[in-house]
C-alpha cells in the first residue's frame, strides 16, 4: 500500500495546546531525496509540526506517518532515523566540540570507533576540524549552528529536520550554512526545513507549503509559486513621506496585473517592470526611488496573507 | 575546496548500513554496560525499564566529571570532617551512648554509621535536584537526548543511577575510613554499601521527581529546608530515646531516620527481621520517585 519513496504523510494533522490551535488540519508528504520546506511567518505552527514530525509533541489529531511508522508509538525507532536540528542551540557546553558528536553519537547506540570516523569527516565538511579540542561556549553563532547540523549527521539519518537553520544568524554566517546544505542536498539528503526567510526557501527547497496561522495556504515548487500567485517582475516605488497615498490614488489605472499599497512603498506586479514604470512616468509621478525586481515568495505569501512574512 | 559528493559529504543515502544494524554491537555495548551500570540498573532494564539509553547518559556524566574530577572527590570529604570533628572529638567528652537495644556503644561508632546515611542522601539529593534542574531547564540536556531514540524514563533512571555510582564512590571511601579507625563491629557492615546505595536511590527519586516541579532557583530552598532538619535530628548524633513519644513518632516517618537505623544495625552488629521494613519504605520511595520522575519529564519536553 505504502509507496517506499514517500519518507513522510500527514493527513488533517492538527496540534492544539491549551484552547490555542497551532496547527490545523495540514496535508503533506515528503518525498525521498527532496528539500522540503515550510514557509510562514512566526506562529505559523511550523515548529509544531517539526516537533510533530520529530516524535517529541503527539499529534491532537489526525494521522502522521514518518518512515512508514507511527510518531507516538514507535518515537525511539523512528528518532533513530532522524537527524535533528532544533531552532535553538542544545549543544551540550560543558563538553568540547569533538565529545559532542561522540556522546550524541554514543546517544543514537553507535560504536566508538564508527563515531571516531564520522567525526573527523563531519567536522571537515563543516569547516570545524580546527576546533575540535575547543569548548563550545566560545564559538560564534554560525559555529555552534554548524556543529549542530555536523551533530545531527553523525547518526547517518534518512531524514534531516532543521527548524529556522539560519534564524539569529549574520548574513555571512548565514550563506555559509546554506553552502553546506546544498551539498547535502546535492548528495542525495533529504531535508525538511522551516524558514520565515523567502530567500532560504527559495534557494534550498524543491517543493514547499506556505503556512498561515496554522494552516497550508499554498504548496508547490517555488517557481510555481511564484508563477501562480505573483507576476515575473514587480515594481517597487517609494514617494516620499506623505505622498504615498495620493500618488497611490493616481497608480490605480497604471496598467498592472495588480497594485498593493503597503505602509512605506507601493508594489506593481507586471510582466515587464520597465514598461510599467514607464507608465508612471507618464503619469506625471516622480517616485523617490524605484526598483524593478523578479517575483518571489515574499509576493506569494503577500498575495495569499495580505501580510508580510518578516514582521 | 574538495567538491561535494556522497564519497566526501555525509552520503546519507550510500556506503552505510541502516541505523538499526550500526545500532547493534550487542557484545560490545553489553561489556560497555557491565562495565559501568550497577546491577540496580540491569535488573530494572530486564523489568522492561530500558537501560541502553540511561547507560549512556551516565557515560556522559562521567566523561564531564572526568575532567573535574576534583568536584567528585571533594564530596568525599565532608562526612569524613564531621566523623573527625563530632564523631571523635566531641566523643572524648561523650564517652558512650546507648546504641541498638539500648547496649552501650562508643560515640564515634554510634555516629559514623548515620555519617554514611547522611552523605548517601546528600549527595543523591545534590545530583538529583541542582544537577538535574541545570539540565532541564538550562543545558537542554534533555531536550537533545530526546531527539535521539533515548526515552524519558530512560533519562530519569539513568540520572538515578549516576547519583548512585556517585554515592557508592563515597560511600565506600566513608567506609574505609570506618573500618581503619575501628568503628566496624560486625560483619553485617558488608551490607552497608548496597544499603548506602539504597538509601541514595531512596532520595536521588525523590529529589528528582520534586525537581520537575520546580520552577525557579529559590524552590531548592525547601530542599534544605528538609534536609538540614533530617540531618540534625534523625537520631545522628544521640538515640531516639531522648525525644519524648510524639515527636519520636515524626522522627520515625522520616526516611533518613530509616536510612540510619539500618546502617547502625549494620554496623553495630543489631541486626533482626524490622529491619526489612526500613528497607522497604527505602525501596517504594525510590520506586515511586523514578516514576513519577520519568512521567513528568515526559509532561514537560514531550509536549
Amino acid at each position: 500500500m505504502a509507496d517506499p519513496d514517500i519518507l513522510i504523510r500527514a493527513r488533517g494533522l492538527t496540534k492544539v495546546f491549551g484552547g490555542s490551535v497551532a496547527v490545523d488540519g495540514i496535508d503533506f508528504e515528503l518525498r525521498r531525496g527532496e528539500v522540503f520546506g515550510f514557509l510562514g511567518p512566526n506562529g505559523a505552527g511550523k515548529s509544531s509540526t517539526m516537533r510533530m514530525i520529530g516524535c517529541v509533541s503527539p499529534p491532537s489529531a489526525g494521522e502522521l506517518t514518518v518512515l512508514g511508522l507511527d510518531p507516538v508509538r514507535d518515537g525511539p525507532a523512528i528518532r533513530a532515523r532522524l537527524g535533528v536540528v532544533p531552532q535553538e542551540d542544545t549543544l551540550d557546553v560543558e563538553l568540547t566540540v569533538r565529545e559532542n558528536l561522540l556522546v550524541y553519537g554514543r546517544y543514537f547506540g553507535l560504536r566508538r570507533d564508527v563515531i571516531a570516523e564520522r567525526t573527523a569527516r563531519l567536522l571537515d565538511f563543516v569547516q570545524l576540524a580546527d576546533r575540535a579540542g575547543d569548548q563550545v561556549e566560545p564559538l560564534s553563532g554560525g559555529m555552534k549552528r554548524r556543529l549542530t547540523i555536523a551533530r545531527s549527521l553523525i547518526s547517518e539519518p534518512e531524514i534531516l529536520l532543521l527548524d529556522e537553520p539560519t534564524t539569529g544568524l549574520d548574513p555571512q554566517a548565514r550563506h555559509v550554512v546554506w553552502d553546506r546544505l546544498y551539498r547535502l542536498k546535492q548528495g542525495g539528503v533529504t531535508l525538511v526545513l522551516t524558514t520565515h526567510y523567502m530567500d532560504e526557501a527559495e534557494q534550498l527547497c524543491d517543493r514547499l507549503v506556505v503556512m498561515d496561522r496554522g494552516r497550508i495556504v499554498a504548496q508547490g515548487t517555488p517557481r510555481d509559486l511564484i508563477a501562480a500567485y505573483s507576476s515575473p517582475e514587480v515594481l517597487e516605488l517609494r514617494f516620499p513621506v506623505g505622498e504615498q497615498e495620493q500618488a497611490a490614488e493616481k497608480l490605480a489605472d497604471v496598467p498592472a496585473d495588480r497594485t498593493e499599497v503597503l505602509a512605506d512603498r507601493v508594489l506593481l506586479y507586471s510582466a515587464d517592470g520597465e514598461a510599467t514604470l514607464a507608465e508612471v512616468r507618464r503619469r506625471g509621478l516622480e517616485p523617490a526611488t524605484t526598483l524593478v525586481r523578479r517575483g518571489t515568495l515574499e509576493d506569494v505569501f503577500l498575495r495569499l496573507t495580505g501580510r508580510r512574512l518578516e514582521d | 575546496m574538495p567538491e561535494p559528493g556522497p564519497r566526501r559529504g555525509p552520503a546519507i543515502r550510500q556506503g552505510w548500513r541502516p541505523p538499526q544494524a550500526a545500532a547493534a554491537g550487542p557484545a560490545r555495548l553489553r561489556r560497555i554496560q557491565l562495565r559501568i551500570v550497577p546491577a540496580v540498573l540491569l535488573a530494572a532494564r530486564r523489568a522492561g525499564l530500558g537501560g541502553q539509553g540511561s547507560a549512556r547518559l551516565i557515560e556522559r556524566h562521567a566523561r564531564v566529571y572526568r575532567r573535574t574530577w576534583g568536584v567528585l572527590v571533594s564530596g568525599v570529604f565532608e562526612p569524613l570532617f564531621y566523623l573527625l570533628s563530632i564523631g571523635v572529638g566531641l566523643g572524648r567528652l561523650v564517652g558512650t551512648v546507648p546504641g541498638p537495644a539500648g547496649r552501650p556503644v562508643g560515640f564515634a561508632s554510634f555516629v559514623a554509621p548515620a555519617l554514611l546515611a547522611t552523605s548517601a542522601m546528600n549527595g543523591a539529593v545534590l545530583d538529583s535536584t541542582y544537577n538535574v534542574f541545570f539540565r532541564l531547564k538550562y543545558a537542554k540536556l534533555y531536550d537533545a537526548a530526546l531527539a535521539t531514540p533515548m526515552r524519558a524514563d530512560e533519562i530519569a533512571l539513568g540520572e538515578i543511577g549516576w547519583a548512585l555510582i556517585r554515592g557508592g564512590l563515597y560511600g565506600c571511601a566513608f567506609m574505609a575510613v570506618m573500618l581503619a579507625m575501628g568503628l566496624v563491629h560486625s560483619a553485617w557492615a558488608t551490607a552497608a554499601i548496597p544499603v548506602a546505595l539504597l538509601i541514595g536511590f531512596a532520595f536521588a527519586g525523590a529529589g528528582m521527581a520534586a525537581t520537575t516541579f520546580m520552577t525557579s532557583w529559590q524552590h531548592f530552598e525547601y530542599i534544605m529546608l528538609a534536609t538540614m532538619p533530617m540531618f540534625l535530628f534523625s537520631t545522628t548524633f544521640y538515640p531516639l530515646g531522648v525525644y519524648p513519644r510524639a515527636i519520636q513518632i515524626v522522627i520515625e516517618c522520616t526516611p533518613l531516620y530509616q536510612g540510619i537505623v539500618l546502617l547502625r544495625g549494620l554496623t553495630l552488629g543489631a541486626v533482626g527481621p524490622g529491619l526489612l521494613a526500613s528497607v522497604a519504605y527505602l525501596a517504594v520511595m525510590g520506586a515511586a520517585g523514578l516514576h513519577l520522575a520519568g512521567r513528568r519529564i515526559s509532561r514537560l519536553l514531550l509536549r
